[in-house]
This record gives C-alpha cells, sequence and structure tokens, in this order.
C-alpha cells in the first residue's frame, strides 16, 4: 500500500441507468420473497408439509443474499471501490454468520419449533 | 543536523496550560497521559478493593467486612481492574504512541479522541459512585442472569453495573474506530503493513477485537436492561428465557476481551525485548501472524467458561479442541520472544526486567489455561480459586507486567526524564515476589477445594495458611507501588533533561525530542524496514544525533475544542437516566434533557471547522 | 469530524483548506473507511439481536404470534387470538426502504456532478422515504398494542420490538442526518467539493437498508 497524492475514487462510475436497473431486480426479487412466502401457505393456515418448509427457507435466504449483494456491490459502491472496504465488510459477516450459527446450533433451535 | 542539545526555541504552537486547555485538548498525546493518570488513579481503587478482600481472608470466620459488601467488593475489583484499569492503561500507549511510531501527527478524529477519554472518565465516575450510596454492583463483573434479574437484585446495584458498561462501552467502540482507521490510513510512506512495529500491530488486531466484541455485550445488557427496567423475560425461565443466553452472549464478549488485555502487552514486550537485547525480534511475520489467528480463534472459544452449565458432550468437545487449539500460536509468541533474547546482548535494564517477568508468569498462567481447556479437569477447577490463580497470572502477571514495562520504556520519551534504575529494580523484585506469593498459592488452595467469590471459610477446611500468606504478598505487592510512586514523584521533579533515545530503540518515536513537540514530526525519514531507527543509526556509523527542536512553522495542527466534552455529559445522561425508571416516573425528561445535549454537541461538533484557518 | 494526517513534508508548509485532498495511505478518505468500518461492527451487533430472535422463536408461553394462532392474555382471560404479523403493509414498507436506497444513489450523482435540482430532489425523495418507514413502523407498533402486544407480554414480542426498534431507530438517526444534508443542498452548500459527506451518509443509509433486508425474511416470512 504506497501512498497516493489523490484521492482514489472509483473509476467506471455506473450511470444512473444502471441503478434503475438494480431498483427493478430489488423489487423483483422482493416480489419474489413474498410470493415464495404466499405459495408455501401464507400467513394463515396450517403449518407446512416438513418437505416444503426447509425449501422455502432456503429461497428466502438465497433471495435476501442476492438483495444484499446487489445493494453492497452496486449502490454501496463496494464493486468499483478498493478491496479494503469490502474486507471491512465482509470479515465481520463472517463472524456474525459464525455468532447466528453457533447460537442456533447450540440451543437447538430446530427443536422447538416442531413442540407445540 | 545540529548538535546541540535540546534547544528550547519557542515554537509557533506553544503549549498551552490551565484546566481549561486540559478540557478542550484534542492532542493525542495529552489524551493519552488522561487516560494514563485517570487509569492509574482507579487501578489503585481496584488494588485497594483488592487489599480489603485479603485482610477479610486472611482469617477464617473473619468479619471485617460483610457477605454484601464482600460481593460489591469482588465485583468492583474485576470490573475496576478490566474497564478501568488495563483497558486505559493501554489506551494510554494507544494514543501516545499508535501516531508516533508510525510517523502521523495525531489520530485520524482528535475530537472523537478526546470524546473517549470524557466518556470513559464520567463512565469510570459513574460506576463508582454507587459506592456513595451504598449501592455498588454486587453480582460479579460478568453479572450472571438470572440473579441480576429483578427478583434477586432489586436494588440500584446492578443498574449501575449495567449502564456504566454502556457508557465506558461507547468510549472504547469510538476509539477502536479511531485507531483503526488512523492505522489503516496515516501510516508514513514506506511503512507497509508488515514493517510497523509490533506494538502498532498488536494494538490494531485489538481495535478490531474491540469493534467486533462490543456491540455483543451492549445487546446483552440492552436485554437485561430490558428485563429488569421494562418487563420482558430475555433471561428470566418464568417468562420462557434462558439465563444461558445471557452466558452465551456475555462470553462471545468476554473471551475477545481478554484478548484485548493482553495483546497490548504483548506487543510492548516485542518491543522491549529486541530494544534490550540489541537483536531484531526473532519471527516477525510469525509474530504478526500468530497474534491474528489468536484473534481469529479467539472468536471461537467462548464457551470454555460454560464447560459446567451442561452443554452436552459435542459443543463441550468443540469447544475443548479449540481452545487447546489458541495455545499453539500463543506458544509461537512465547518461543520467538525467547529466540529474541537467545544470543543478544542483554541490557538489564528496568524495562527488560518487567518484560521477562511478563513472559515467565504468562507462561505460568498459560499452562493453568491449558488446564482449564479439558472439560472434566475443569469440572473440578471452576469456581474454585485455581481459576483465580490463572486469571491473575495472565492478567497480572501479563498485562501488569507488561504494562509497567511498557511505562518504564517510554516513560523518558513521554515526560522528559528518565525514572530511577535502582528505584525500578526494588520496584520489580518486590512487584515479582509480592506477585508470586499473593498467587501462587491459589492453585494449591483451588485444588484443596477452596470455592472463589466466598466471603469467608470455616476454620476446620485448611484453608487458612496459604491465606495468610497470600494476604502478606498482597500487601508486599502493594507496597512495590509505594516504590513505584515515590519513584514517579521524584523524577517529575527533576528537570527535562532525558535524551530522545535513551535505549537505543528501533522504531520511529526515539526520533524526536523528548517530549515530543506537539507538531510530533518535522519531517519523517523514509521507513525501509520495520526498526528505522536502527536504519538510520547504522547509516549514521551507529551514532544518532540529538534532534532539535525545529520551530514548526507552517504546520496546522487541529483546534481544541469543547464539543467533545460536551456530548460525552449528553451520552452520560442519557444512558444514566435509566437509572431512574423506578425512582419517579418522569426520569424521560433526564433522557430527553441528555439527548438534547447530545445532539447540540453532536451538531456543533460537525459544523466546527477541525482546523483553525477554516470558515 | 476532524480528521489528521500523516507527517510528510505535505504539511511543512501551509495549506489552504482543503482537507478533503488529504494523502491518506490507502488513498481512501479517512471518515470513509471510518463509516465502514462503524458497518462492520454493526454487523455484529444486529447479529446478536437476529440471533436472539431465533433462538427464543417458538419459545414463547403465551401468544400473540407471527404467524399461528395461540392463546393469549386479553382482558384478563386466555383467549384464542389470531397471528399477528400482517403482510401488506410491511412488504409496502420494505418496498419504500429499497427504493430509497435507490433516490439516495441519485442524490449522490446529482451532488457529485454538480446537478443541485438532481440533488434536492432525489434527497427530499429519500428523506420523505424513510420518514415513510419509520411511520409504517409506528403504525404496525400501535397496531399490534391495540391487539394485545405489548414489548413484554412474551418472548416473540420482546425479541421482535427490540430487533425492530433498533433498526428504526437506526433508519431515524439517518433521516435526521440526512435531512440536515438537505438542508445543506438546498442552500448550495453541497456541491462536488463535499459529496463525500452525502457519500459518507449514503453509505449508512445503505446499511440500514441492507440490515432490513435481512430482518424482513427472517421475522415477517420465515414461520
Amino acid at each position: 500500500m504506497d501512498a497516493h497524492a489523490h484521492d482514489q475514487e472509483s473509476h467506471g462510475h455506473p450511470t444512473p441507468a444502471v441503478y434503475v436497473k438494480i431498483a427493478v431486480v430489488l423489487f423483483i426479487l422482493t416480489a419474489l420473497e413474498v410470493l415464495a412466502f404466499e405459495a408455501a401457505g401464507g400467513g394463515l393456515g396450517p403449518s407446512l408439509k416438513p418437505i416444503i418448509e426447509p425449501i422455502v427457507v432456503l429461497l428466502l435466504i438465497v433471495l435476501s443474499a442476492a438483495k444484499f449483494a446487489l445493494v453492497a456491490m452496486f449502490y454501496m459502491h463496494l464493486k468499483q471501490d478498493p478491496r479494503l472496504l469490502a474486507n471491512i465488510f465482509v470479515f465481520p459477516i463472517l463472524i456474525a454468520a459464525v455468532v447466528i450459527g453457533s447460537l442456533i446450533v447450540l440451543f437447538q433451535y430446530w427443536r422447538v419449533q416442531g413442540a407445540r | 543536523m545540529a548538535t546541540s542539545v535540546l534547544d528550547h526555541a519557542p515554537a509557533i504552537h506553544e503549549e498551552k496550560t490551565g484546566i481549561w486547555s486540559w478540557i478542550t485538548t484534542v492532542d493525542h498525546k495529552r489524551i493519552g497521559i488522561l487516560y494514563g493518570t485517570t487509569a492509574f488513579i482507579f487501578f489503585l481503587l481496584g488494588g485497594i478493593e483488592a487489599l480489603i478482600m485479603r485482610m477479610q481472608l486472611m482469617k477464617a470466620d473473619n468479619t471485617l467486612v460483610s457477605a454484601e459488601f464482600f460481593n460489591s467488593l469482588f465485583t468492583m475489583h474485576g470490573t475496576t481492574m478490566i474497564f478501568l484499569g488495563v483497558m486505559p492503561l493501554s489506551a494510554m500507549f494507544f494514543n501516545y504512541f499508535i501516531p508516533l511510531q508510525i510517523g502521523a501527527r495525531d489520530v485520524a478524529f482528535p475530537r472523537l479522541n478526546a470524546f473517549s477519554y470524557w466518556v470513559f472518565l464520567l463512565g469510570g465516575l459513574f460506576i463508582n459512585f454507587s459506592f456513595l450510596i451504598n449501592a455498588a454492583p454486587n453480582a460479579g463483573w460478568f453479572g450472571y442472569a438470572n440473579l441480576t434479574e429483578n427478583t434477586y437484585s432489586p436494588g440500584l446495584n446492578t443498574d449501575f453495573w449495567v449502564l456504566g458498561l454502556q457508557i465506558l462501552g461507547i468510549a472504547s467502540m469510538a476509539a477502536a474506530v479511531n485507531f483503526f482507521v488512523t492505522i489503516v490510513n496515516l501510516r508514513a510512506p514506506g511503512m507497509k503493513m508488515l514493517r510497523m512495529p509490533m506494538f502498532v500491530w498488536m494494538s490494531f488486531i485489538t481495535q478490531i477485537l474491540l469493534l467486533l466484541a462490543f456491540p455483543v455485550i451492549t445487546v446483552a445488557l440492552v436485554f437485561l436492561m430490558m428485563d429488569r427496567h421494562f418487563g420482558s423475560h430475555f433471561f428470566i425461565p418464568e417468562g420462557g428465557g434462558d439465563p444461558i443466553l445471557w452466558q452465551h452472549l456475555f462470553w462471545i464478549f468476554g473471551h475477545p476481551e481478554v484478548y484485548i488485555l493482553i495483546l497490548p502487552a504483548f506487543g510492548i514486550v516485542s518491543e522491549v525485548l529486541p530494544v534490550f537485547s540489541r537483536k531484531p525480534l526473532f519471527g516477525y511475520t510469525a509474530m504478526v501472524f500468530s497474534g491474528v489467528f489468536i484473534a481469529f480463534l479467539g472468536f471461537g472459544v467462548w464457551s470454555h467458561h460454560m464447560f459446567a452449565t451442561g452443554m452436552g458432550p459435542i459443543a463441550d468437545s468443540f469447544f475443548a479442541i479449540s481452545t487447546m487449539l489458541i495455545a499453539v500460536p500463543t506458544g509461537v509468541k512465547i518461543f520467538n520472544w525467547l529466540g529474541t533474547l537467545w544470543g543478544g546482548s542483554l541490557q538489564f535494564r528496568t524495562p527488560l526486567y518487567f518484560a521477562i517477568g511478563m513472559v515467565a508468569m504468562f507462561i505460568i498462567g498459560g499452562l493453568s489455561g491449558v488446564m482449564h481447556a479439558s472439560p472434566p479437569a475443569d469440572l473440578q477447577q471452576t469456581d474454585s480459586y485455581f481459576v483465580v490463580a490463572h486469571f491473575h497470572y495472565v492478567l497480572f502477571g501479563g498485562s501488569i507486567f507488561g504494562i509497567t514495562a511498557g511505562a518504564y520504556y517510554w516513560f523518558p520519551k513521554m515526560f522528559g526524564r528518565m525514572l530511577d534504575e535502582r528505584l525500578g529494580k526494588v520496584h520489580f523484585w518486590l512487584m515479582f515476589a509480592g506477585f508470586n506469593i499473593t498467587f501462587f498459592p491459589m492453585h494449591f488452595l483451588g485444588l484443596n477445594g477452596m470455592p472463589r467469590r466466598v466471603y469467608t471459610y470455616a476454620a476446620g477446611n485448611n484453608f487458612e495458611f496459604w491465606n495468610q500468606v497470600q494476604t502478606w504478598g498482597s500487601l508486599l505487592l502493594a507496597f512495590s507501588f509505594v516504590v513505584f510512586l515515590v519513584n514517579l514523584w521524584r523524577t517529575m521533579r527533576k528537570p527535562k533533561t532525558a535524551p530522545a533515545d535513551p535505549w537505543k530503540g528501533a522504531t520511529l518515536e526515539w526520533l524526536i525530542p523528548s517530549p515530543p513537540q506537539e507538531f510530533n514530526f518535522g519531517d519523517v525519514p523514509p521507513v525501509n524496514s520495520s526498526t528505522p531507527a536502527w536504519d538510520l543509526r547504522r547509516a549514521n556509523g551507529g551514532q544518532l544525533p540529538e534532534p532539535v527542536r525545529v520551530s514548526g512553522a507552517g504546520i496546522h495542527l487541529p483546534r481544541p475544542s469543547v464539543w467533545p466534552a460536551v456530548t460525552a455529559v449528553g451520552v452520560l445522561l442519557v444512558i444514566g437516566s435509566v437509572l431512574f425508571t423506578h425512582a419517579f416516573s418522569k426520569w424521560w425528561f433526564i433522557t430527553l434533557t441528555g439527548a438534547a445535549i447530545l445532539f447540540y454537541g453532536v451538531y456543533r461538533w460537525a459544523f466546527e471547522p477541525p482546523f483553525p484557518e477554516e470558515h | 469530524m476532524s480528521h489528521a494526517m500523516p507527517a510528510p513534508h505535505v504539511l511543512a508548509h501551509p495549506e489552504g483548506s482543503q482537507h478533503e485532498s488529504h494523502p491518506t495511505t490507502t488513498g481512501i478518505p479517512s471518515r470513509k473507511l471510518a463509516l465502514w468500518t462503524l458497518i462492520g461492527s454493526e454487523c455484529l451487533f444486529f447479529a446478536s439481536l437476529i440471533s436472539t430472535y431465533l433462538v427464543y422463536k417458538g419459545r414463547s408461553l403465551v401468544g400473540p404470534l407471527p404467524h399461528t394462532e395461540s392463546q393469549c392474555m386479553l382482558e384478563g382471560q386466555m383467549q384464542a387470538c389470531e397471528p399477528i404479523i400482517e403482510i401488506p403493509l410491511v412488504t409496502f414498507g420494505t418496498a419504500v426502504l429499497l427504493f430509497s436506497s435507490f433516490f439516495i444513489v441519485l442524490a449522490l450523482y446529482g451532488a457529485q456532478k454538480g446537478k443541485r435540482g438532481m440533488l434536492v430532489g432525489w434527497l427530499a425523495a429519500t428523506v420523505i422515504s424513510g420518514l415513510f418507514f419509520v411511520g409504517m413502523q409506528v403504525y404496525e407498533f400501535q397496531h399490534f398494542f391495540h391487539k394485545g402486544m405489548g414489548y413484554s407480554t412474551n418472548l416473540f414480542s420482546s425479541s421482535f420490538f427490540t430487533l425492530t426498534g433498533f433498526h428504526g431507530s437506526h433508519v431515524t438517526v439517518g433521516v435526521i442526518w440526512l435531512a440536515t444534508l438537505l438542508v445543506l443542498a438546498i442552500r448550495g452548500k453541497l456541491g462536488p467539493g463535499k459529496a463525500l459527506n452525502l457519500e459518507i451518509a449514503a453509505l449508512y443509509w445503505h446499511f440500514v437498508d441492507v440490515v432490513w433486508i435481512v430482518i424482513f425474511p427472517v421475522v415477517y416470512l420465515m414461520r
């Protein structure tokens, strides 16, 4: 890392057109999330069959991760910015995932769901 | 270069005096001194708490203090030593020496730096104020639920603890952001990451740990506060909550916290040993990466504090293995320190004594730590004096010995005077003897069954002999600090005649006068290795001319500001107001007042130009 | 906030007040780096809140529950009560918050290119969207109170309100910050030379949106 004389602003600024496209994709992904929820039984009614529910959960995770990545890479500029900034974001996310995952496992989150 | 010694030519930047200049200072060196002085006073207070405990435990069935007061003593001793002692003492060195060692004028955000100090001071005063109304925290420094819930802790004691820690957490977080950005962004040209001094590296890792660990305890404290004041049941079984969740959240913070406590001391030792062995640090890269590995792995071991809670064999095994694994990079460091000393031309001065003492004591503490890593063994050791022995060896033998080494090493730079060598060595031997006499027998007591956190013990248990020995040891330990205070007092009355580089140091801080001028450096020499001062010395045929004090014309420094202190008061009021929810119904007036002060302080701060010439 | 700089000769001569062009080791402005650092730290903060929500999911002793029927304590007796989550309003609020990230990106573009009209317009849209989101949450909370769910009713309510409450307060801080910048923009004080101020606020705003991207499915869409 050498000293720079000027601030290293991002090269290849996305244009507003790109931002619009991202916004549309984000909206569609959100709609898909809600559709997945509704298609799987929605807010009312009996609990889902055990086989469908994990699929829906996985789908929701994938969709929200995609939204997360799009906002981070394009709106927050991580794609064009120095890699250091992405690392500063990603490393804590990994630790956070470890924390969430560990607590879920330690408290056996999945066990209690069935018991009612 | 001129050869005149310490020409006190008047600089354009006159050092201001007077209390207002200290309240509004944004100079990292002054803030470092503020931290150090305040922390040292709190450290002595924590020491007095310890001494009272030792007097109480000297005899069986003693009645010097009540059981309730004893609970407050061990709670406040732990809380004080960790949050008001070791951490801010480390912060003293972060503040003073990180900018100097990387060749910068100040930290990245000088006003945020001042803010951190004022919040720390107010938080420390807040939590100790509780003593004056007989409501000192008394549920242990780790505040286990549901002992800390209203049912079992109805008074204000636990509230002082919860809210005090929240206030202190803000200080730590702000400082961590500041030092992280400073180290990443303000290094002198040529100072790549792998050329930074080891103290800066270990401090850097410490800031990352602070940033990742403190949010977790913040959430845990919020939950506890909600339980106590707003009716939730996060940790109350009757409402479906699980007290074990507190333990998990606390220790997810708590374990990285102990690395926060030890890594700066590791960094200091890695500075002192090479200088006093006249040899480069053995295995610089391995030292860096072992520090990184310790920090990262430190997030995967926390439940070794919970082996007795019935997590089950799989969880126990996982955490046992990860805990044993973390001994490996620690071992690497110890061998590298020994490798640094080996074959070196040892200069037996006080800093070296304390540094070697640190390594030796930490090895002992580390060994008892590895013993705790085995769950079946730990079931015998946990909650006994064996654990007390372990953590005092690593925290006192490790952190405090290391910080003391730093104090003797860096004192001439900070204050322009050399501490007396003879008194320093007396201090060392008294502290070394007193420390070991106090804490080594705790291993025996623990294995013989004496529990922790008990205010007394019955006569027939065979505990009395070692407890007496320990109490005498603690008095010897306390006396060693008197020697240090005498040394301090006598030294501060001498004129400032210390040279810039009394120890033939390797790093940039030794190239500027003692004490440094307000702007630190006139010009920073190019940095081509991790030992730039040694490089210059070698290039100059073994000599380094005494640096001249320059006028500093044209160097603009950040202007002093009162807004950090004002904002800190706002923080105190907003958080402290929760203390009054049970006292009167309009308690939130205090919150709103605090918020108003906070907002006003922040806005004035944001719109104030940081440098004098700006509009 | 002020930021100091590394010591080299750049500082030895008197300089004007252009503090955006201070040399930094990485080339990244210190304040921007600081905000990313804060964002990293906040990930752990919200992770702890989300973990607790998940750990306590399904463990409430009484209702109301988010997606299933249960027994609630209403008017002094246990009665049957319906699932309390209502998707349509929250989905709309989610979409608004998502679009606000889009609005602020356009506002930043306007600031960087010196297009004051674009800046002010889209920044105002962002502020209004943020206010709408907060308003939606307040309305939702009120609605829950009326259906018998207070803060301390059960584990679901406590963990729900704490998680979404902290998120909402982060949004509120963002709204105040952006509103302040909006006033500056209207007064013409947020030109290209000062665009960094908006860029940093925008990063915070996107982060707040990103946290909601995680919270929305976890709390509202996962049964």
